[in-house]
């Protein structure tokens, strides 16, 4: 089931989040998410597999403004890249490596595959 | 006070003047910052899963270069490892905080990393800034400029690596104040910017290059609306984010005006009077002319 495998990788609670929405609130991404973080929480603890397919995880960048401002401590950001994670290992990349611009800085392009391919 | 340094990639090529610079206010401040020998890549962001082990051996090897360095007599009793990337930083700090806390993690790290010495969770890994504040001071800090930034308007960005999560940030999570204080100690004057700690985007620069424009022209916007001339960053992404982006924030943007965004240390560096090693020729959007209109370059130093 969907939600054992996200606590398991994340370590996370997931019951622990009472939706009062204050990670969407903080997010500096929420405006180009399909989902809201709080409501894949949600999706996730009704074992909803289509959460799997949102564009979300993908968007979060990982600035960790929702878990400072989570008033349970959950770790949304820890989350999202369980999410990402359950795709990344079966070997499915979100980007093209052969695509990216190598003059960019080294930051940008090792963070983008750590977190965009398996 | 001699201290080990871990650069980074990306000080080593696109942020070359963010080294430089440090380097020579670090020495004026009588800090020799000492880069570990044979450091690798810390992987920039940290691996966030509960059983990943594999992505944290690069950060906990680099630990261990300290070590060797105590070892070796380079250093003498300084566990202290000094960071200037924001997102090293970060990953450093927090593997070193997952081994010292997990004796099972750090044990498989350990017997993986066979030909190296073990790591004795002995690291305390420390952004520059935070020796600035806590071992130099403000005041010391102060006493130490020879060219005041008088009239420059300086806005603080401080971005999301060096402030959270907050076991790992150096300062309030919502309401910092070290650069703050650092631009008063540099005789600047603070813009203030309610995007301070707004993520740029990271990054998502390799593949969605508009994101990160609509928050550069969200975050320049908040310090111009509070005065700003100027923005200043610890973080190589960041300021290639703000920077570099620019170019096309204007194209999304019709009226956007550029604004120089520079790392602290190129500041702190002309403040201490090294005009030349604080490298403006390597940002992209040249801060020159400003530094030169508010007459803080090309000006006589008085020693």
């Amino acid at each position: 089931m969907l939600l054992e495998k996200v606590e398991e990788i994340s370590g996370e609670n997931l019951y622990a989040c009472y939706q009062c929405g204050r990670c969407t609130a903080g997010c500096p991404m929420s405006g180009e998410m399909d989902l809201m973080p709080n409501q894949i929480i949600l999706a996730i603890i009704r074992n909803d597999e289509s959460v799997l397919n949102a564009r979300t995880p993908w968007i979060c960048a990982q600035c960790y403004q929702c878990g400072v401002r989570c008033p349970k401590n959950v770790d949304i950001a820890k989350i999202m890249e369980a999410l990402r994670e359950i795709k990344l290992r079966k070997n499915v990349n979100y980007i093209d490596v052969r695509k990216i611009n190598r003059s960019y800085p080294q930051i940008a392009i090792v963070a983008a595959m750590r977190k965009f391919t398996g | 006070m001699k201290l080990p340094y871990y650069p980074g990639c990306t000080l080593k090529k696109n942020a070359k003047n963010f080294e430089i610079s440090a380097m020579a206010a670090a020495k004026h401040l009588g800090i020799e910052l000492i880069e570990l020998p044979r450091w690798n890549c810390c992987g920039a962001v940290s691996s966030l899963t509960s059983d990943d082990v594999m992505h944290h051996v690069a950060a906990i090897r680099n630990l261990v270069r300290v070590q060797q360095m105590n070892d070796d007599g380079i250093l003498e009793n300084e566990y202290r490892l000094i960071v200037l990337c924001s997102m090293c930083f970060n990953v450093l700090k927090r593997s070193n905080m997952l081994v010292t806390s997990n004796a099972s993690m750090l044990n498989t790290i350990n017997s993986f990393m066979d030909t190296e010495p073990d790591y004795e969770g002995t690291v305390e890994v420390k952004h520059f800034l935070e020796i600035l504040r806590d071992e130099i001071g403000f005041e010391r800090l102060k006493n130490a400029v020879r060219n005041p930034l008088k009239g420059l308007k300086i806005s603080p960005y401080y971005g999301c690596t060096l402030l959270r999560p907050k076991e790992i940030g150096i300062d309030d999570a919502e309401s910092p104040s070290i650069m703050e204080n650092l631009i008063e100690a540099l005789g600047g004057d603070v813009a203030d910017n309610p995007y301070k700690s707004l993520c740029c985007g990271s990054y998502h620069t390799v593949g969605n290059a508009e994101v990160v424009a609509q928050r550069t022209y969200k975050i320049i916007e908040g310090a111009r609306r509070n005065g700003a001339d100027v923005i200043i960053t610890s973080c190589p992404l960041c300021a290639f984010n703000l920077d570099n982006r620019q170019a096309l924030t204007e194209k999304l943007y019709p009226g956007f005006k550029r604004m120089p965004i520079l790392y602290f240390t190129q500041l702190m560096a002309l403040a201490f009077g090294y005009e030349k090693e604080a490298g403006f020729d390597g940002n992209f959007i040249n801060p020159i002319p400003l530094l030169e209109e508010k007459g803080l370059i090309g000006m006589k130093v008085q020693k």
